[in-house]
């Protein structure tokens, strides 16, 4: 849908070829990185890692689901910072789901756990989320000094989500479980691991040396790739679906028809919304205009909407802006357009939705995290600098 | 005589139990087992808001229900395994408190187990689907402790009126 309407905004000048063209070039690296991610997480789970990941909970929780839950909490906030939030919710859910079942533990609180860090854990990286990856190539800032600056808002969301889930689903997590069936301790997937090692280090160099940290990640994913290609653990094909192809060219015609959208007159309806400035109470109103507007809309056409906004004010808007439109959607399951759309799918499915119950828990979990994130950003900016 | 066993995950073993020794000799058991729809909803959800991500088969809502499924199963394998008598095994899906109330409807005994806070007598013993239960049940209903029932000594003080 958002190509077609990318052809629309260029045959009507709403935008000008050029003006596309240079959207085009800026996102084009952004694009790459992203396929780069999709496909090294792919790779990962075809090399057993989140099979691995099964085990490892299972054997941590001892058969105590508040033990199960801490260790979902801890494989889901490294997993969504890391290998991005597809992996979190596609890859691992059905893992955390499985565990439990065979725990005999009530699935619920794992589940909803491994939903909502998808969300409020993919603040750590520039590879944890899509809007990371965009607002990152905007903001001039260092790959190093992204996951500096965020790593305590990253950690006090968490600890927020952590302490409400524990109270929320307290009955659940009362119900008891039973211990696992004493098994072989899994195989650890020591090649797999390494090579996410290696990308992770890669990131710090690179960014060091001032090259695009999308090598790292293409490095990774290739030597994944040749390993799984050699052991035919794979195929050219399923490699290619893994990028997604379809979805990089929604986000470069979205980045296009956004760009027409903010230059034909939204950026000065809401340019002065976005207060300047790294003081508490701009940064504060920053996020929470971004978490609106992921709700109302989405957060990737909110933060593309947003970003030409907070660039000039400094990348503490810019990273304020990211802990708005990556909290704010558990408060209405990523944004209002999508819930429309989930309501649709669920029944197809026939699936009862208790949307009730998912806005609750979004209205005690976001403005905690919301405020203890922003609180931490606004020290870290202040003692490592913005 | 129909006896329901309401069976869920961490304190079906409770309910199993009391159902062998309070259900009579020829009774009709009926082990009952829900599945929710809202785990496999909330992935369906999450996936929904990856935007524009298509590919409906990667959506990982599919996958947990037939996961869901699968461990239904199994645990009515296990609680008839444990029960260790002849008896039906009724599987549903859908609300849970209200897919139990509907099952109940015309047995003569349901059988549940507390599944809240388990250390103190009162009211937070049950959460809130077992609550809809126990205050909709359409019959007999036998309410179960999963294991040893705390001490009256749980209960607060009653409050002091008329200082």
């Amino acid at each position: 849908m958002a190509v077609p309407a990318a052809l629309v905004v260029l045959g009507t000048g709403a935008i000008s070829l050029d003006q596309a063209r240079a959207a085009a070039a800026r996102l084009g690296p952004v694009i790459g990185f992203l396929a780069a991610v999709l496909v090294l997480a792919q790779l990962c789970d075809d090399e057993g890692l989140f099979r691995a990941c099964g085990g490892w909970m299972a054997r941590s929780a001892a058969g105590r689901p508040r033990r199960l839950l801490l260790a979902v909490f801890v494989l889901a906030s490294v997993i969504t910072a890391v290998l991005s939030l597809d992996a979190a919710v596609v890859l691992l859910t059905p893992v955390v789901f499985a565990t439990a079942a065979r725990l005999g533990a009530r699935p619920r609180p794992h589940v909803y756990a491994c939903t909502h860090l998808a969300n409020t854990a993919s603040l750590l990286l520039p590879v944890s989320n899509l809007t990371n990856l965009l607002a990152f190539a905007a903001s001039g800032l260092s790959f190093t000094r992204f996951a500096a600056l965020m790593a305590l808002p990253w950690l006090v969301a968490i600890g927020a989500e952590y302490a409400v889930f524990r109270r929320f689903f307290a009955s659940d997590l009362d119900a008891g479980a039973q211990a696992p069936p004493a098994a072989e301790p899994p195989a650890v997937p020591v090649f797999v691991l390494a090579v996410v090692a290696c990308t992770l280090a890669g990131f710090a160099l690179t960014s060091a040396a001032g090259v695009n940290p999308a090598w790292a990640a293409l490095a990774g994913a290739a030597v994944l790739a040749g390993r799984g290609l050699a052991q035919r653990r794979t195929t050219p094909a399923a490699i290619a679906r893994a990028a997604n192809i379809p979805f990089l060219l929604f986000v470069l015609a979205l980045g296009i028809v956004v760009r027409a959208v903010v230059d034909n007159g939204l950026a000065g309806a809401l340019g002065h919304l976005v207060p300047g400035g790294i003081t508490l109470p701009s940064l504060l109103a920053t996020a929470a205009l971004s978490a609106v507007l992921a709700n109302v809309i989405n957060n990737l056409p909110a933060v593309l909407v947003l970003l030409p906004l907070a660039v000039p004010a400094g990348p503490g808007a810019v990273l304020a802006v990211l802990i708005g439109v990556n909290i704010g959607p558990n408060l209405t399951y990523a944004g209002s357009l999508a819930t429309l759309l989930w309501r649709r799918i669920a029944r197809e499915h026939d699936t009862a939705v208790d949307l009730a119950e998912f806005t609750r828990l979004g209205l005690l979990t976001v403005p905690a995290a919301l405020i203890l994130a922003v609180l931490a950003l606004w020290a870290s900016l202040h003692a490592i600098g913005g | 005589m129909t006896v329901i066993a309401w069976i869920v995950e961490g304190t079906w073993p409770a309910c199993v139990d009391a159902t062998g020794t309070h259900a009579p000799e020829g009774a009709d058991i009926v082990l009952l087992h829900v599945t929710g729809q809202d785990v496999p909803g909330t992935a369906r959800g999450a996936y929904a808001g990856l935007f524009g991500r298509g590919r409906p088969e990667r959506d990982p809502g599919s996958r947990l229900q037939e996961l869901a499924a699968a461990s239904a199963q199994q645990l009515q394998r296990a609680a008839a395994e444990r029960l260790g008598r002849p008896c039906t095994q009724l599987e549903r899906s859908g609300r849970i408190e209200r897919e139990v109330v509907a099952a109940a409807e015309g047995a003569d005994l349901l059988i549940l187990a507390r599944d809240g806070d388990r250390t103190h007598l009162g009211p937070r013993s049950l959460s809130p689907a077992t609550r809809f239960v126990v205050d909709h049940a359409p019959c007999p209903v036998l309410l179960v402790w999963p294991e040893t029932a705390p001490g009256i000594a749980t209960i607060p003080p009653a409050p002091q009126h008329g200082r």
